[in-house]
């Protein structure tokens, strides 16, 4: 494998990406809003509410679980627009007859959605961290940012879920002709992170360093077969008479 | 050079190119001439190790398609145009020929030198900076000319360049295609517009499905319709038609004051057929060679299969 030509279209989509403004508020600003965001909400209800101590710990790891979603969420509308997107501007045809081969070119704009929201998850991560210690040591009565559980959230099942939505994105890309419907099919990967906190919130399941290592390996697995899969799908003579 | 033997590609069931064999020669401009669904593009994307052949044997540059490791190498040295540009709309020109110089793996001296070389030659240097999505139908098509050039490819693959143009882009690009041929590349042309065809290749095919016909626009007139003159009298009476075809020619059409006469020698037999006219007591007022277009030759063919 070719890691320059790689890198080569990774770049090319991250300048397709700087024009698109709707990427760049999706990417950029929604895990900002979120890291600046949610230690507010702590901090007023704190503040305002008189909220016990024992009733904070859980928020803490509810708010901590929106990075996974946000990690799983995001590269949906970039990976959906990296792969639709030369689907609809007719740029597959000539991309494919350059020397490069398919992984190179699966994996270059797999990192294009991968890079930036990654980055970007582990800067809101950093400003959360933050915040939240600010808002919330003088109420708990210690620095409770960054521990084991936060840090396996961010470094262990942010990345993987990520990949995870980039991966699913590539295979409905095959099946659909427009950004907006992938982006719309793609957003289903939340589901199950999305069940995941509603039964956390409603006390089934208890999210500590073991459930989220065992979420982790699941979505390792998932990952895996993915990749096989997307790996098939993302083949020329797929693209050229298979994809819609 | 690109040797093609009894090249067959189905989808299923249904046959796209069938039992196609050819070799065209470095330098040579090839056409491949036929309607839509004949199996051009197709035959190019084969070619072009995009997608896999059922069966039969392609070489380029000596160089096997069968052989995986060929294909990276095969692709370095082909450029393709594709029916559609397929440029970055939201890049500029420049970059969307620096982003393919890259993967050719040209230096940075080499991609800066071919980029102004090309941006140059197709009258786009000062529009480098702009995003290609701004730019007419003829301007992209001159900068996809110059991708298809950037990495200096010795055979291309034209798959309709001058479709959906109008006149005077079709015009632009068909010079700058000549242009290229004085280079003397090999350029492999899909088209089904027959005057660019004839105008631009120096030998052609026509497919539908399976080829039909190949060789030199005038070798195809020749061994498809004959040599015909055209004789124009002043009054055609059954006298000078007698007085023809006693020279031996049976081959005679009439139309008004007209004649279509099928002859061997247009040179040789056009003096006898004035004297013959002239004996049964007719006034030549002129006599010609018809020359059938391609498209003649090529309705012809296309018909007959159909």
């Amino acid at each position: 494998m070719n890691l320059k030509n790689v890198w080569t279209i990774t770049t090319k989509d991250f300048g397709l990406f700087r024009k698109k403004k709707s990427i760049l508020y999706t990417a950029f600003i929604l895990p900002l809003f979120l890291s600046i965001g949610l230690p507010l909400i702590l901090w007023y209800v704190i503040n305002n509410k008189n909220l016990p101590v024992q009733h904070i710990f859980p928020l803490f790891d509810a708010f901590s679980f929106f990075f996974v979603i946000l990690a799983s969420i995001i590269p949906t509308f970039i990976a959906s627009y990296s792969f639709v997107g030369e689907k609809t501007e007719k740029t597959l045809e000539p991309l494919l007859a350059t020397p490069t081969s398919d992984d190179e070119i699966l994996l270059g704009k797999s990192l294009a959605a991968f890079l930036p929201v990654i980055i970007m998850i582990f800067i809101s991560a950093l400003i959360f961290m933050v915040l939240m210690d600010i808002f919330t040591t003088a109420k708990v009565g210690y620095i409770y940012f960054p521990n084991w559980f936060f840090v396996t959230m961010i470094l262990l099942d942010s990345p993987l879920g990520c990949i995870m939505s980039i991966e699913l994105s590539v295979i409905i890309s095959s099946r659909v002709n427009d950004v907006r419907s992938a982006q719309q099919l793609a957003v289903l990967t939340i589901i199950p992170f999305f069940v995941i906190y509603l039964l956390t919130e409603i006390s089934v399941i208890t999210l500590d360093i073991n459930a989220l290592l065992l979420i982790a390996g699941i979505i390792a697995i998932i990952d895996l077969g993915l990749f096989f899969a997307s790996r098939a799908i993302f083949q020329r003579e797929e693209i050229l008479t298979k994809w819609k | 050079m690109i040797k093609i033997e009894n090249l067959t590609k189905k989808y299923g069931n249904l046959t796209a190119v069938d039992n196609l064999s050819l070799q065209i020669e470095e330098g040579e401009v090839f056409g491949l001439l036929g309607p839509n669904g004949a199996g051009k593009t197709t035959t190019i994307r084969v070619l072009c190790c995009l997608i896999s052949k059922t069966s039969g044997n392609v070489m380029l540059n000596n160089l096997s398609i069968d052989d995986k490791k060929n294909r990276i190498e095969i692709r370095k040295i082909i450029g393709l145009l594709p029916e559609n540009v397929g440029l970055y709309e939201s890049l500029s020109a420049y970059k969307n020929l620096d982003f393919y110089a890259k993967l050719y793996q040209c230096t940075e001296s080499q991609r800066k030198e071919r980029i102004e070389y090309y941006l140059k030659m197709f009258d786009l240097w000062d529009k480098k900076d702009v995003a290609a999505g701004t730019f007419s139908k003829g301007m992209k098509q001159k900068l996809a000319l110059a991708r298809v050039l950037v990495h200096d490819p010795k055979i291309l693959f034209l798959d309709e360049p001058t479709a959906n143009l109008d006149p005077e882009a079709t015009k632009m690009v068909r010079d700058y295609i000549l242009e290229l041929k004085k280079e003397e590349r090999t350029i492999f042309l899909n088209t089904h517009m027959l005057d660019e065809a004839e105008r631009i290749c120096d030998r052609v095919g026509i497919l539908k499905t399976q080829l039909l016909e190949i060789g030199s626009p005038e070798k195809l007139r020749e061994s498809l319709l004959g040599k015909k003159s055209v004789v124009e009298v002043d009054a055609i009476t059954d006298n000078i038609l007698k007085s023809i075809k006693s020279l031996g020619f049976e081959q005679i059409s009439v139309d008004n004051n007209k004649m279509i006469i099928g002859v061997n020698d247009p040179r040789k037999d056009n003096p006898a057929i004035i004297q013959a006219i002239q004996d049964a007591g007719g006034l030549v007022q002129s006599i010609s060679e018809l020359l059938p277009s391609l498209e003649d030759i090529y309705l012809k063919k296309v018909r007959r299969i159909e």
